[in-house]
C-alpha cells in the first residue's frame, strides 16, 4: 500500500512553498525593501547565534586537549576515549536510553489512547486529568511521585520508579499531539469506514492509525527527548543505586565542568539531531507544525 | 413488501424530539428523497438507517427484518456523506476497493469490480490519484463509486450535492439519475434543496420538526400540497387567506376578505365557514390589461407593483384591492402574449377555477 502521510502536499508543492517563504532576494528592490531584508537577515543571524553558540562551544571544547574550558590548546579525542572507560557514565547512559525508549514507547500507546478518548468523548474532566501532569511544576510532580512510590506503593526506588515517572509526564504531551491531529480531521471518515463494512478494530487499524501516525512519531520523539534530559523528577525518584545521564552529569559538574561532560553532552546532542533527522524523513508534517 | 420500512420511529436528544413517530415505506428500486429544512430530522433518520444512531421507539426493517442492534458494518447498505469522507491516505482505487476488502472478496474480483465502478463514474484514469488531487465533482463521483461497488441493498446519500457549485450540481443531478437507473439500487437521498428533490426523486417525503408532512410523487407534491408548509416549501406559491362560502360535491366557493369570491374545485367534504388558505402557483396566474376580457371564472383588479424580466418569463408582483400582493409568472414567448405591463399599470389577474387548492388551516 502506498501510504504517504495524509494531508501532505506532493514534493513539488512543498518545495514551492519553502521558496515563497524565504525572504525576498535583495535584487527584488533596493532602497527601503533592500534595507528591510538586510535587517531581517541580521536579526535572524543574531537569534541563531544566541541559540547555537553555547552549543557550539560545548562541542568545540569536547575536542580540546586541555582539562580547562578556558583556552583552545589542540584537537583530541581523548575525552571520548575516557568516556568509554568511565563505567558509571556508561551505565547511566544505558539507563537513560533504555528508560527513554521504554517510557516513550509506553506513553505513546497510552497517550494515543488518551488523545483518542479526549477527541471522541466530550468528558470535561478527561482533558483536565490527562493534561494536569503537563502543567504541574516538575518539582511538585517529583515530590508527589516520591511520596506515592514510597508511602503508598512501598516501591524500592530505582529503574522502575524512574520509568513510571517518565511515563507519567509524557502521556499528556502525546495525548495533546494526537488530539490536535484528530481535531483537523473530517469526522465522517471514521463513520464511513464502519459504514463500508469495517469493524471498529479494522477501522482503527486501516484508517485511524495511518492517519495519526505522524502524531505518534512526533509524540514518541517528544517523549524521548523529555525523558532523556529530565533531571528534576528523576532526581526525586531515582533513589540510590540507579543513575541516568543528566543525574550523572550533575554529579560530575558539582566538582567542575570537565571536558568529559562536554563530550557526553556532544554525544547526546548528536543522538537528538539524528532522531530529528529521521523524524523529518519519516513524518515531514511533524517538523512543519501540522502534527 | 417494501424494501425498507420505518415504523413509528421516534428519536429524542435530551428534551428535543428530533424525529416524531415517523412511518415510511421505501420500495426496491426507488429513488426516495427526504426533503426538509435543516433541523427537520431528515439526517437523523438517515443515520438511524445506517446504524450510527438507534431509534428510541419504533422499528426500522430491511426486507422485513428489524435492523435494531445491528452495527453499521453489518448492514447491507452504504452511505455517501456530504463531505464525501474519502480516506485521505488511500488512492481513488484504494478507496473504492475498501468495501470489497472488508467484505473479504478475492483479490482479482476486487480489481475487476473497482475497474467497473470507476468506469461507471468516468474516473478510470484517476485510479492512482489521491483524494486531495481531485476536484469536488471528482471526489463526489469517487464517493458514489465507493458506495455502489459492493452492490448494497440501499444507498443512502446525505446532501451529496451540497458542496458543489450550481452548474456542477445540475450536471451531477443528471448523472445521479442515470447512475441509479443503470445500477438499479434503491437510493435514499437527503436534501434541503426542493428543486433537487423534485428533479431526482420518484417519491419525496417532506419533513418539518421531526414529522413527515407529506409523502408523494413530485408532481403531486407540487400540484396538491397537503398543507401550507409543503405548499410554501416547494416552489413559489401565493397563499390567500380564505373561508369556505359554499361547497357542493365538486365546486367550492371561497370568501377572500376584501377581495370577493374565488371559485375552486375540491373533492373533500368541506363545510361552509371553514377557514384556511387558497394556494395558487404563480405560473397559473394570468395577467391581463384591466380592460381586456378573459373567459376565466376568477378575475380580480390590481396594480403592478414590481416586475422582474427574467428572459424566459416575467415575474409580476401585483397588489390587489385588499392589499394582498399576488405573484404571477408570465411566459414571455407565449402565443397571444400582447404586451408587458409596467409598474403602476392597472391590470386584471385571472386564473382557472381548477388552478389552485384550498388548504385547511
Amino acid at each position: 500500500m502506498r501510504a504517504p502521510p495524509p494531508g501532505r502536499p506532493k514534493a513539488g508543492q512543498a518545495i514551492t512553498l519553502k521558496r515563497s517563504e524565504q525572504p525576498s532576494p535583495p535584487s527584488a528592490g533596493r532602497g527601503a525593501g533592500g534595507r528591510r531584508t538586510w535587517w531581517l537577515w541580521a536579526a535572524s543571524l543574531a537569534v541563531y547565534a544566541f541559540l547555537y553558540i553555547p552549543l557550539a562551544v560545548v562541542v568545540l571544547f569536547s575536542f580540546n586537549d586541555s582539562m580547562l574550558n578556558a583556552q583552545w590548546v589542540g584537537f583530541t579525542f581523548r575525552w571520548y576515549g575516557k568516556l568509554l572507560h568511565n563505567g558509571e557514565m556508561l551505565r547511566a547512559a544505558a539507563n537513560s536510553v533504555l528508560i527513554a525508549l521504554l517510557s516513550s514507547a509506553i506513553s505513546t500507546v497510552l497517550g494515543a489512547m488518551a488523545g483518542l478518548a479526549m477527541h471522541r468523548y466530550r468528558f470535561r474532566w478527561l482533558p483536565l486529568l490527562v493534561l494536569t501532569p503537563v502543567a504541574m511544576p516538575e518539582i511538585l510532580l517529583g515530590v508527589s511521585l516520591l511520596l506515592f512510590f514510597r508511602q503508598v506503593l512501598d516501591l524500592t526506588l530505582g529503574f522502575v520508579s524512574i520509568l513510571i515517572a517518565h511515563i507519567t509526564f509524557s502521556i499528556g504531551f502525546v495525548a495533546v499531539i494526537v488530539r490536535a491531529r484528530l481535531a483537523g480531521m473530517d469526522e465522517s471518515i471514521f463513520e464511513a469506514a464502519r459504514d463500508l463494512g469495517a469493524t471498529p478494530w479494522a477501522t482503527f487499524r486501516r484508517i485511524t492509525l495511518p492517519l495519526i501516525l505522524p502524531a505518534l512519531v512526533a509524540g514518541f520523539l517528544m517523549s524521548f527527548t523529555l525523558s532523556i534530559d529530565d533531571f528534576v523528577i528523576t532526581f526525586f525518584v531515582a533513589g540510590v543505586g540507579v543513575s541516568t545521564l543528566p543525574l550523572q552529569i550533575y554529579s560530575m559538574i558539582k566538582v567542575a565542568v570537565t571536558p568529559e561532560v562536554n563530550a557526553v553532552s556532544t554525544l547526546l546532542m548528536a543522538l537528538t539531531l539524528t532522531l530529528i533527522f529521521f523524524a523529518s524523513r519519516f513524518a515531514p508534517d511533524v517538523l512543519k507544525g501540522h502534527g | 413488501m417494501a424494501l425498507l420500512e420505518i415504523r413509528n420511529v421516534t428519536r429524542r436528544f435530551g428534551a428535543l424530539e428530533a424525529v416524531k413517530d415517523v412511518t415510511l415505506a421505501i420500495e426496491a428500486g426507488e429513488f426516495f428523497t427526504l426533503l426538509g429544512p435543516s433541523g427537520c430530522g431528515k439526517t437523523t433518520i438517515l443515520r438511524m438507517i445506517a446504524g450510527f444512531d438507534e431509534p428510541d421507539a419504533g422499528d426500522i426493517l430491511l426486507d422485513g427484518r428489524p435492523l435494531t442492534g445491528i452495527p453499521p458494518e453489518q448492514r447491507p447498505l452504504h452511505t455517501v456523506f456530504q463531505s464525501y469522507a474519502l480516506f485521505p491516505h488511500m488512492t481513488v482505487a484504494g478507496n473504492v476497493a475498501f468495501p470489497l476488502e472488508t467484505a473479504g472478496k478475492p483479490r482479482d474480483e476486487i480489481r475487476r469490480r473497482v475497474g467497473e465502478a470507476l468506469a461507471l463514474v468516468y474516473l478510470t484514469d484517476k485510479a492512482e490519484s489521491f483524494p486531495h488531487e481531485l476536484s469536488g465533482g471528482q471526489k463526489q463521483r469517487v464517493a458514489l463509486a465507493r458506495g455502489l461497488v459492493n452492490k448494497p441493498r440501499l444507498l443512502l446519500l446525505d446532501e451529496p450535492l451540497g458542496a458543489l457549485d450550481a452548474k456542477l450540481r445540475v450536471e451531477m443531478q443528471s448523472e445521479l439519475i442515470q447512475l441509479q437507473r443503470d445500477v438499479g439500487i434503491t437510493f435514499v437521498f437527503v436534501t434541503h434543496a426542493q428543486q433537487e428533490a423534485l428533479a431526482l426523486s420518484h417519491r419525496i417525503a417532506v419533513m418539518k420538526d421531526g414529522r413527515v408532512e407529506q409523502c408523494d410523487e413530485p408532481d403531486t407534491l407540487y400540484t396538491q400540497p397537503a398543507n401550507r408548509f409543503v405548499a410554501d416549501f416547494i416552489g413559489k406559491i401565493n397563499l390567500i387567506e380564505v373561508a369556505v362560502a359554499a361547497a357542493s360535491k365538486v365546486l367550492l366557493t371561497l370568501d377572500a376578505p376584501g377581495l370577493g369570491q374565488i371559485a375552486a374545485t375540491d373533492l373533500r367534504p368541506l363545510k361552509a365557514g371553514e377557514r384556511g388558505a387558497f394556494a395558487l402557483r404563480p405560473e397559473l396566474v394570468r395577467v391581463f390589461g384591466h380592460k381586456e376580457s378573459a373567459d376565466l371564472k376568477n378575475r380580480f383588479e390590481g396594480r403592478v407593483r414590481e416586475l422582474l424580466y427574467l428572459g424566459d418569463v416575467t415575474h409580476y408582483k401585483i397588489e390587489l384591492a385588499n392589499g394582498f400582493v399576488i405573484e404571477a409568472l408570465m411566459p414571455n414567448a407565449a402565443p397571444g402574449r400582447a404586451k408587458f405591463h409596467e409598474v403602476g399599470d392597472p391590470v386584471a389577474v385571472c386564473w382557472r377555477h381548477d388552478a389552485g387548492v384550498f388548504l385547511r388551516a
